[in-house]
């Protein structure tokens, strides 16, 4: 038997197709996270995807916890109740339109979450 | 949650494509370099990435198709399959980001898929938390992006037909329940509504009212005032000139681009899409 600590998943919006979300920021959490050498999903622009009703953005949102770095938490669970998928609470929205790339960086690498996963 | 309608005849033709950047059993890990620089390129160029490392819950894929990059310790078929996904293995030891993005842009060639960034991601999302479902957003809009469900509740069906920076109907709506993600400001981006928010709203709706009480009407108002000065004096400029003053009000208080009104129908199609819109609103309302 395994005792695993229950890493939430890390979705990543790249906002390609709009100057909204600083691009300073969004390279560095970019950035930030391919150095860390962890495993994430990575989409360039949720908007786009929710536009066409995606199916991949069902696929993105399993049920386990899930920090998504985008922008604003409303913005973010609308954009999906309109592609037809409804976000669960065990998803956290990290906004980098307000928060600083360090910040963001923080909070999806700094701390697993405390419930455990017991694996036989 | 009620059946949303298919947004546009495209969505329908959605074909899934994934690249993974692979770097778990079987596989060396990238320099972290090396992965920056591939990831930063693909998203780039429209792709949507996964980077797999060992012991990681990654997000599902269950059709479509997918290409796993990496640099490969064992042996791998270019091409597989498991179940609908198709899967392509593509070893990038030897290759630069721009390179592998190259091998993934070539694989991308034979597939239907939509050109990524064609279309700024530009349209209306509700806040159905905050939507009272007044169907002022469908009386308001001229470009169809409006539509009642079968359950007589508003939605948002034609992405597509929203016209690119004017965040115009979310002036309009009373309750700030209409969002545009990739606007400059809030609460229409989706920042947090505070009361300040809500009265400046109200104060903007009040503004649009003062320039005739309904937009469509102001500007028919004005229409028939340029038409009858023109009959009288003949004065095509002077008619135009009164048309464009109230155009650029209405602009400046509803924040509508230029390019707005260079799109807009003739007034005789204004007055039908306005009252059809009208129309359609008051039956759904009528039957709630």
């Amino acid at each position: 038997m395994t005792l695993d600590v229950l890493t939430p998943r890390v979705l990543y919006c790249h906002c390609a197709y709009a100057a909204v979300v600083p691009k300073a920021t969004k390279e560095a959490v970019l950035r930030g996270l391919t150095d860390a050498g962890i495993a994430f999903d990575a989409v360039p622009d949720l908007c786009e995807l929710s536009a066409r009703r995606d199916p991949m953005l069902a696929d993105l949102t399993g049920d386990g916890p899930t920090k998504l770095v985008a922008c604003y938490p409303r913005a973010v669970k609308w954009l999906f109740h309109a592609a037809g998928v409804e976000l669960s609470q065990n998803i956290e929205v990290l906004n980098m339109r307000t928060d600083d790339a360090d910040a963001i960086l923080a909070d999806v690498l700094g701390t697993p979450s405390t419930a455990p996963e017991v694996t036989a | 949650m009620s059946a949303l309608p298919m947004a546009d005849a495209k969505a329908a033709t959605i074909t899934r494509f994934r690249v993974a950047v692979y770097e778990s059993t079987g596989a060396e890990p990238l320099d972290p370099g090396v992965r920056g620089d591939l990831v930063s390129a693909l998203l780039a160029k429209g792709y949507a990435v996964t980077v797999v490392r060992r012991g990681a819950t990654l997000a599902r894929f269950t059709a479509g198709t997918l290409v796993v990059l990496g640099r490969f310790t064992e042996a791998k078929p270019l091409e597989a399959a498991d179940g609908p996904v198709a899967i392509h293995f593509r070893d990038v030891a030897a290759l630069t980001a721009a390179q592998a993005v190259e091998v993934v842009d070539g694989l991308r060639g034979g597939e239907a898929l939509t050109k990524p960034g064609a279309w700024k991601p530009w349209f209306p999302v509700i806040d159905y938390d905050r939507c009272t479902n007044c169907m002022q957003c469908l009386s308001f809009c001229l470009f169809d992006v409006y539509a009642v469900s079968a359950d007589k509740k508003i939605q948002v069906q034609n992405q597509t037909k929203c016209k690119t920076d004017c965040p115009a109907c979310s002036r309009v709506c009373p309750e700030v329940a209409i969002l545009f993600p990739k606007y400059r400001h809030g609460p229409i981006n989706g920042d947090v509504i505070g009361a300040d928010d809500v009265r400046r709203e109200v104060m903007k709706v009040d503004i649009s009212a003062l320039l005739g009480g309904d937009i469509y009407q102001a500007l028919r108002d004005r229409s028939a005032k340029s038409k009858s000065r023109f009959a009288k004096e003949r004065d095509e400029d002077r008619a135009l000139e009164e048309r464009q003053k109230c155009l650029v009000a209405l602009g400046k208080s509803l924040e509508i681009p230029p390019e707005v009104f260079a799109s807009l129908p003739s007034i005789d199609e204004i007055r039908t899409k306005a009252d059809q819109a009208a129309a359609r609103a008051t039956a759904a309302l009528a039957d709630r």
